[in-house]
């Protein structure tokens, strides 16, 4: 580990939205986590082709969108937001088409600070794509470099934020979730992926430091956001994904182990343990990203947030305007009511999280488990673990200790089939080695997964 | 003859390969038709265990442990089954489009198609226009199911279309088109023959195809 973090950093009473122990400022002054909550404004193309010959009005398209955006934030008077430009696989693949997109956006974002005194900031999140089948190695070749080549030059063209969705260990994990096989779940959360998190944002921080941008963090989106989807649709038990929801806050610490500083990703729900541990601020989505995926989170997610997102909208005519628009303006709402509270004291900002809170907890395992007391507790426990595959071993068991209890107590509503995996599951992670050695060579000996191929971790 | 053919399928439902394949011996020996075995016995197994998923009763990992053990059996067989020529229900060749690595719900089509007693042919995932052509030349199938997550790969579940018929083939196999984005209208404007809304459907609609 590079820098460690052994203990968890606030009580109940201090934990709350809008403010973290060490907010992250720009060059221009937008503050995130100094205070206030913000929208972060996530948007993505209507179904068009993405080529050569289109690719004009690709870039007009996202010109428009943020135009749009900008004009409704300068409306109701948003204090400041970031945007997110999270290029799709196209514009990954040829990094000067995903850098021009990131200059032409943050352009459009200036222009408003200028004129209208309206602060943002432009996280910039490439695909990862040492997905490609094509991919030779998880630290180096073609698709690594394209990677780093567009954070340094996206960095250059405006990108404030740098971000990705990491998939380091997914090619176990999928495999995993659709057996809900939590060894298999460990091996990729808590081995293969910690082990891909290290250089890559090793890589990326030394990028930030660079160029003076924000190494701000990853989401165990490909993960636990895949089991959450699963869930929801009755596929696999809930019990099971809030169980990976836990276990995945090991793997996205070593981002901020290898020097990211906030705000952590949207889309990872786990932000909240990263929140706890580290102190950095987080960006959170919930029922405003019902645009983009169903959630059983959509209040509490915002409990604790610092950024408040709506996940990803495609540019499509709604009645109110352009959905994108449509969706700053839901934003701008939320944070506005949220910010009221806080104006009006430390009470009533409780107030408001607790509500938030309680409103969803009862209803999904995988709400319990962002709980802001249960997240303090389960923090405590994780961070018992001397390494991180220790570490995720124990968010998987207190996690099922945590949720068997409150099932006991009513706290928490568990149907009657899924009762019996908290069992199935706890004595699945008891059967695992200690040593990490011995259980890498069972799980590659072992292997079922199509996708894994240990030579491209160096194993 | 009955009672084994039962157990068959109960242990097709449980994932019990080792019994499953100890039964399917049994029922050989006993001189059971092998079309029975396949059709009473292991097929009806994986019915009802999709029956059960659709009505939400079980989880997916059962069905896949379930589809698996179908598939070690149907293995077994399959010399037997070809001796006396008897077919599998039809044959798919199904893939994610070309520019996308989304494969969960494309996996889940193929699941419930094999339940089915489909033999499916997967391309995985990022699946070229000239892949699809060379898997139909090859295989010959009766359907073609494509997959697309995203909106800027959907255009791609058209060139597929499109170069099919340029090469001729499109008159020789269904196309079924899915994921997400997908809605029956642009099903409907691309040219697929089908579109369905989830995978319990996809198969279900397969079927009708072939009977
Ligand atoms: C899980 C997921 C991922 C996982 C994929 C894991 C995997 N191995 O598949 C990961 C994290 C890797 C991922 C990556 C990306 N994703 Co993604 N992902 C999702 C998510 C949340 C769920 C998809 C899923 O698995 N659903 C569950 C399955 C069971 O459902 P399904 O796929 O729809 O399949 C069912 C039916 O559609 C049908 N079906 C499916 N195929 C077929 C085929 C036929 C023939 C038929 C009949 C039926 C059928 O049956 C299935 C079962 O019932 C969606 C959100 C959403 N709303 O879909 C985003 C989503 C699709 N992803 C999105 C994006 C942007 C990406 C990335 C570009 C993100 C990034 N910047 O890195 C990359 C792209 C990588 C690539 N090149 O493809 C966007 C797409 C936006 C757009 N413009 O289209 C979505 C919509 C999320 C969002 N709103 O932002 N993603």
């Amino acid at each position: 580990m590079g820098k460690e973090f052994n203990k968890v950093l606030y009580d109940l009473d201090s934990f709350v939205y809008g403010k973290s122990l060490y907010p992250v400022k720009l060059k221009n002054g937008l503050e995130i986590g100094g205070g206030l909550i913000l929208p972060e404004l996530n948007f993505t193309l209507p179904n068009m082709l993405f080529n050569e010959s289109t690719f004009p009005k690709v870039i007009e398209q996202y010109r428009s969108i943020i135009d749009e955006a900008c004009k409704r934030a300068v409306e109701l008077s948003v204090p400041g937001f970031v945007a997110e430009v999270e290029l799709l696989p196209d514009a990954t693949y040829r990094p000067e088409w995903g850098i021009e997109i990131t200059k032409v956006v943050r352009e459009v974002m200036y222009e408003y600070e200028q004129k209208h005194q309206l602060k943002s900031g432009l996280r910039l999140t490439p695909v990862d794509i040492r997905e490609d089948l094509n991919s030779e190695h998880m630290w180096h070749g073609e698709f690594w470099d394209k990677i780093m080549r567009i954070f340094e030059e996206g960095a250059k063209a405006g990108a404030d934020f740098l971000s990705i969705e990491s998939i380091g260990g997914k090619d176990v994990h999928d495999e995993a979730i659709m057996y809900c096989n939590i060894k298999q779940s460990i091996f990729g959360l808590g081995v293969l992926g910690c082990m891909d998190m290290k250089r890559l944002w090793g890589s990326i921080t030394e990028i930030a430091e660079k160029t003076g941008t924000v190494s701000a963090g990853d989401t165990a989106c490909g993960f636990a956001n895949t089991a959450m989807v699963l869930a929801d649709r009755g596929y696999i038990p809930k019990v099971f994904a809030a169980v990976i929801r836990v276990l995945a806050v090991v793997r996205s610490l070593v981002a901020y182990e290898e020097g990211a500083v906030g705000p952590h990703k949207d889309c990872g729900y786990e932000g909240v343990y990263i929140k706890a541990i580290t102190g950095t601020p987080i960006s959170m989505e919930g029922k405003t990203s019902a645009c983009a995926h169903l959630s059983p989170v959509g209040n509490i997610a915002a409990a604790v947030a610092d950024l408040w997102s709506n996940e990803s909208v495609q540019n499509l005519k709604l009645l109110g305007g352009m959905a994108p628009t449509v969706y700053m303006e839901q934003l701008a709402y939320d944070c506005r009511l949220m910010n009221t509270a806080t104006k009006k004291g430390h009470s009533a900002v409780l107030l408001l999280r607790d509500l938030l809170t309680d409103s969803d907890s009862y209803y999904d395992p995988q709400a319990y488990v962002l709980r802001p007391d249960v997240v303090l507790k389960l923090s405590a426990e994780i961070l018992k673990g001397k390494d991180h595959f220790e570490r995720t071993k124990l968010a998987g068991l207190a996690a099922i200790r945590v949720l068997r209890e409150a099932y006991e107590n009513k706290e928490v509503l568990i149907s009657e089939r899924e009762v019996p995996w908290l069992d199935m599951l706890q004595n699945e992670i008891e059967s695992i080695p200690a040593d990490v050695n011995v259980f890498t060579q069972e799980m590659i000996e072992g292997n079922t997964s199509a996708k894994f191929e240990p030579k491209k971790y160096d194993l | 003859m009955q009672e084994l053919l039962n157990k068959i399928a109960i242990g097709i439902e449980k994932g019990n390969k080792k019994a499953v394949l100890e039964d399917v011996q049994a029922a050989l020996d006993a001189n059971i038709k092998v079309e029975s075995i396949m059709n009473d016995g292991l097929i009806k197994g994986m019915e009802e265990l999709g029956a059960k998923w659709k009505r939400n009763e079980v989880f997916v990992p059962e069905v896949l442990i379930a589809a698996r053990t179908l598939t070690a059996a149907l293995e077994a067989i399959k010399p037997i089954l070809a001796q006396q020529g008897v077919k599998p229900k039809g044959k798919a060749v199904i893939g994610t489009v070309k520019g996308d690595l989304h494969d969960i719900g494309k996996n889940l089509v193929k699941m419930m198609m094999v339940g089915a007693g489909f033999e499916v042919v997967d391309l995985g995932v990022d699946v070229s226009e000239a892949k699809f052509i060379e898997a139909l030349e090859e295989n010959q199938p009766d359907i073609l199911l494509l997959s697309a997550l995203l909106t800027t790969t959907m255009p791609q579940q058209k060139a597929v279309i499109d170069a099919i018929t340029a090469a001729q083939l499109r008159d020789k196999v269904k196309i079924m088109v899915g994921g997400a984005p997908v809605t029956q209208e642009f099903a409907d404007e691309i040219g697929a023959d089908a579109y369905t809304q989830d995978a319990a459907s996809a198969a279900e609609r397969a079927v009708k195809f072939v009977s």
